[in-house]
C-alpha cells in the first residue's frame, strides 16, 4: 500500500446519497483524484469496514437511526479529519424534518396507514436499525473538523476542497451556500 | 447446529443494506433474506407544507434519481390544479427523464458492477472498484464516467443543476429550452452513441460468459409491470400500465397508473424497512412483481427507435415469451441507455420544446392526486393529499426499488443455496462466494434511498444465525483488504 498518498474514505448516514452523486461528478477528475489519495472505503467500493488510520472522512448524511450513532463514533475515532459533507450532515436538512413528528407516527404512517397488508413494522428488532428519536446533526454526535455545505456541494467545490486538504492547506472558504 | 450467516454492509449498491443467510444443521443454507436498514419518513414529513414544494422536497428522496421524483411530483401537482402542461413543458420533463435513466443506468453498469464484470466476481474485493478498474481498462472506464457525465450535462443544462434540480412544478416547468442547450447536446451525441454501442457488445460478450450467474442469481418466473403508450411500445414519461407474466402472457392492460391504489398494495414486514408491493388480484405475496429495465423490455412491444429496436428484438429471444433471469437486467439497462440516447437526439429536433409558453396558471382544484412516471429502476407513484389550503395532509409514495423487494428476497435465497458451500478445508464461506449475493442484489440496482425514502451505502455482513436464533458469528471483509 502506498502510504504516502493520504488515506480518504467516504460514509454515507441518513441521506439521499445526492452528495456521493455529487461525488461522482467529478467524473474525470475522479482518475486524477485516484492520483492523489488512496480511497479506503466507500459505499462505491467493497470494503464492508471503516478502517483504522482514516486521513480525510467525508460523511454524507444526518445521523438518524443506532447504526448511524455507531458508525459516526467509529469514524471519529479512526479518522483525522472529519468532514460534515453536504446539509444533511451540516444541518439535519431533510433527514430532520421528521423531528417535528414522533417516531411512532412516523413509522405508523409507513407502515400501517399506507399498507394493505401488515406483517409486522420494522424498528430496531435486530436486524433493522433502531430510529432516533430526534435526528441529529453530525456535529450533535462527535466533533467536525470542517463542514462543507450545499445541497448537494457541487464538484468543483468538492475538487477545490479536497485538493487543499490533500495539500495541507487549510480549506479556503469556497463560498457554498445552504441548499444550493 | 443450525447458525446464520449476515452480509453487512452489502456494497456497491446505493442504499443501506443486509444480507442474513440462515444455515440448518447441516451447515446448509436453509433460506437468506435482504435486509434494507434505512428509513428517513418523507410519507409523514411532507405534513403542513404546501405541494408547490413537493417537488422540490421529494427530489430530495434520492441523489441518484432526484428528476424522477422531481417528474412524478410535478405530475401530481398537474393534476391538483387540473392541468394539461404546455407541450414544451412536457418534452423537456420527456427529456430529463431519458437523461436521469441514462446517468443513472452508466452508474449502475460501468460504476458499480463492472467490477464484477470485467474483474470477475472473485477478484480481490480491495480491486473490486472503479479504481481498481482504472488500473484493468481505464479507456472503458472513462467512456463509462463520460457517458454518465452526458447524461448529468443535459441534467445541468435544462434543471440549472446536475442534483436535485428545481425546475419543475406543478402546472409546467420554470426555464425555456434554447438553441445553445441543443446545440451542446447535439455535440455529445456521436461519443454517447459510440459508448453506449461499444458497452453492449462487450457487455453481450461478456455478461453471456457468466452461465451459472445468470442461471442461478435469481432466474424465476414473475409477473412484470410497466408503463407502455397507447400501441404498446416503451414509455417513461406517460402512459398505461401493462402486466404480463412469467411466460409473457398478458395478465392486465391499459391500467390508469393515476388508479393504481386499486391493483396495487402493500405489505408491510418487520425485517425491512422497504415494504412488499403485490399486484391486488393476486394477492400477497403471489402478487409480487418486478419493474424496472428487464420488466419494461418484457412488457413493451417495441421501443420506437430503430437501433434498441433491434437490441429488442434479440433480446426478446432470450426467453419463452419473457426473460426472467435477474441477471439480464444488466444487458436490458444497456439496450435501455441506447434508446434514450436515440431519444435525446430526436428530441433536440422536436419544435414543442422551443416553444415559449412553459407553465400552465391555475390554482388548486382538486384535493387528492397521484403522479406516476417510469424511473431508471421501475415504475414510480407519488400519491398526496392537500387540505383546502394546499397543504399536505398525506403522501405516499410507490417506489421502484421497493417493486422489486421480494424478488430481490428470491433473488438472494436462490444465490445463497446455490453458491454458498462452506470450503471443505475450512468450513468457511469464500469471499467470492458472498461476492455473488450482493451481486444478485446489485442486478436490480436498487436505491434505498428511495424505497424507504431514506438512503445508505448498502454494507454487506453476513450474520450467521443458530437454529435457536442466536447469532453464532459475523463474517465482514477486513477492513482493508485492498492489496489483498
Amino acid at each position: 500500500m502506498d502510504r504516502m498518498k493520504p488515506r480518504l474514505a467516504t460514509a454515507w448516514l441518513g441521506g439521499c446519497s445526492g452528495c456521493h452523486m455529487s461525488f461522482l461528478d467529478l467524473d474525470e477528475r475522479l482518475i486524477d483524484l485516484a492520483g492523489l489519495v488512496d480511497v479506503c472505503y466507500s459505499p462505491i467500493a467493497d470494503f464492508k469496514e471503516f478502517p483504522e488510520e482514516v486521513d480525510i472522512a467525508l460523511v454524507e448524511g444526518a445521523v438518524a437511526n443506532e447504526d448511524h450513532l455507531r458508525e459516526i463514533r467509529l469514524i471519529r475515532k479512526r479518522s483525522r479529519i472529519l468532514i460534515a459533507f453536504g446539509d444533511c450532515a451540516v444541518t439535519g436538512n431533510v433527514t430532520a424534518l421528521r423531528n417535528l413528528f414522533s417516531v411512532e407516527d412516523v413509522l405508523n404512517r409507513a407502515y400501517r396507514e399506507n399498507s394493505t397488508v401488515i406483517n409486522g413494522v420494522p424498528s430496531g428488532n435486530g436486524i433493522v436499525p433502531r430510529l432516533l428519536n430526534r435526528v441529529l446533526r453530525i456535529q450533535d454526535a462527535v466533533r467536525v473538523d470542517h463542514f462543507l455545505p450545499g445541497c448537494p456541494p457541487g464538484p468543483d467545490t468538492i475538487y477545490a476542497f479536497l485538493s487543499d486538504l490533500v495539500a495541507g492547506r487549510a480549506p479556503a472558504d469556497r463560498k457554498t451556500k445552504f441548499g444550493s | 447446529m443450525s447458525r446464520t450467516v449476515l452480509i453487512q454492509p452489502v456494497t456497491r449498491i446505493e442504499g443501506h443494506a443486509k444480507i442474513s443467510i440462515q444455515l440448518d444443521d447441516a451447515g446448509q443454507v436453509e433460506s437468506a433474506r435482504f435486509h434494507v436498514t434505512e428509513f428517513r419518513g418523507f410519507e409523514k414529513l411532507c405534513e403542513g407544507r404546501p405541494f408547490q414544494e413537493m417537488p422540490g422536497l421529494m427530489s430530495r428522496v434520492c441523489g441518484i434519481c432526484p428528476v424522477s421524483h422531481v417528474l412524478a411530483s410535478s405530475k401530481a401537482g398537474d393534476m391538483l390544479l387540473g392541468v394539461e402542461i404546455p407541450p414544451a413543458a412536457e418534452q423537456q420533463r420527456r427529456l430529463m427523464n431519458y437523461a436521469q435513466i441514462l446517468q443513472s443506468h452508466a452508474l449502475s453498469f460501468f460504476h458499480l458492477s463492472s467490477p464484477d464484470l470485467l474483474l470477475g466476481m472473485d477478484a480481490p474485493p480491495g480491486q473490486r472498484n472503479i479504481f481498481g478498474l482504472l488500473q484493468h481498462d481505464a479507456d472503458f472506464l472513462r467512456r463509462g464516467i463520460r457517458l454518465r457525465q452526458f447524461g448529468q450535462r443535459v441534467i445541468e443544462l435544462v434543471g440549472g443543476k446536475k442534483i436535485h434540480p428545481g425546475w419543475s412544478g406543478p402546472g409546467g416547468v420554470q426555464r425555456r429550452f434554447t438553441s445553445a442547450q441543443r446545440d451542446e447536446i447535439l455535440g455529445w451525441i456521436p461519443e454517447a452513441a459510440e459508448s453506449v454501442s461499444l458497452a453492449l457488445e462487450r457487455g453481450k460478450r461478456v455478461l453471456d460468459s457468466f452461465r451459472p450467474e445468470i442461471e442461478f442469481l435469481g432466474n424465476f418466473p414473475s409477473l412484470f409491470l410497466g408503463t407502455v403508450n397507447e400501441l404498446g411500445g416503451l414509455e417513461y414519461y406517460d402512459g398505461l400500465i401493462r402486466i404480463v407474466d412469467g411466460r409473457g402472457n398478458s395478465i392486465a392492460e391499459n391500467l390508469d397508473p393515476k388508479r393504481y391504489a386499486t391493483f396495487l398494495g402493500e405489505a408491510s414486514e418487520d425485517f425491512s424497512f422497504v415494504k412488499f408491493p403485490y399486484y391486488q388480484p393476486f394477492g400477497y405475496p403471489q402478487g409480487h412483481y418486478r419493474v424496472g429495465p428487464l420488466a419494461r423490455l418484457n412488457v413493451a412491444a417495441f421501443a420506437g427507435t430503430p437501433r434498441a429496436d433491434c437490441e429488442l428484438r434479440e433480446f426478446k429471444q432470450r426467453g419463452a415469451g419473457a426473460v426472467c433471469e435477474s441477471f439480464h437486467y444488466h444487458l436490458a439497462r444497456l439496450i435501455e441507455m441506447l434508446h434514450c440516447v436515440e431519444r435525446i437526439e430526436e428530441l433536440m429536433a422536436h419544435r414543442d420544446l422551443f416553444e415559449e409558453t412553459i407553465q400552465a396558471h391555475a390554482s388548486l382544484n382538486r384535493r387528492e392526486c397521484v403522479g406516476s412516471c417510469e424511473a431508471p429502476r421501475g415504475t414510480l407513484f407519488h400519491h398526496y393529499w392537500v387540505d383546502p389550503d394546499g397543504l399536505m395532509t398525506r403522501a405516499n409514495l410507490l417506489i421502484a426499488t421497493a417493486q422489486n423487494n421480494r424478488a430481490m428476497n428470491l433473488a438472494v435465497d436462490q444465490a445463497a443455496r446455490r453458491f454458498l458451500k462452506p470450503s471443505s478445508a475450512s468450513g468457511e464461506f469464500e469471499e467470492g462466494m458472498l461476492n455473488r449475493l450482493e451481486a444478485a442484489i446489485r442486478c436490480y440496482d436498487p436505491c434505498l434511498s428511495c424505497s424507504t425514502h431514506a438512503l445508505g451505502h448498502m454494507p454487506v455482513v453476513v450474520e450467521v444465525f443458530a437454529a435457536n436464533g442466536d447469532l453464532v458469528r459475523r463474517i465482514a471483509r477486513p477492513p482493508d483488504s485492498q492489496n489483498a
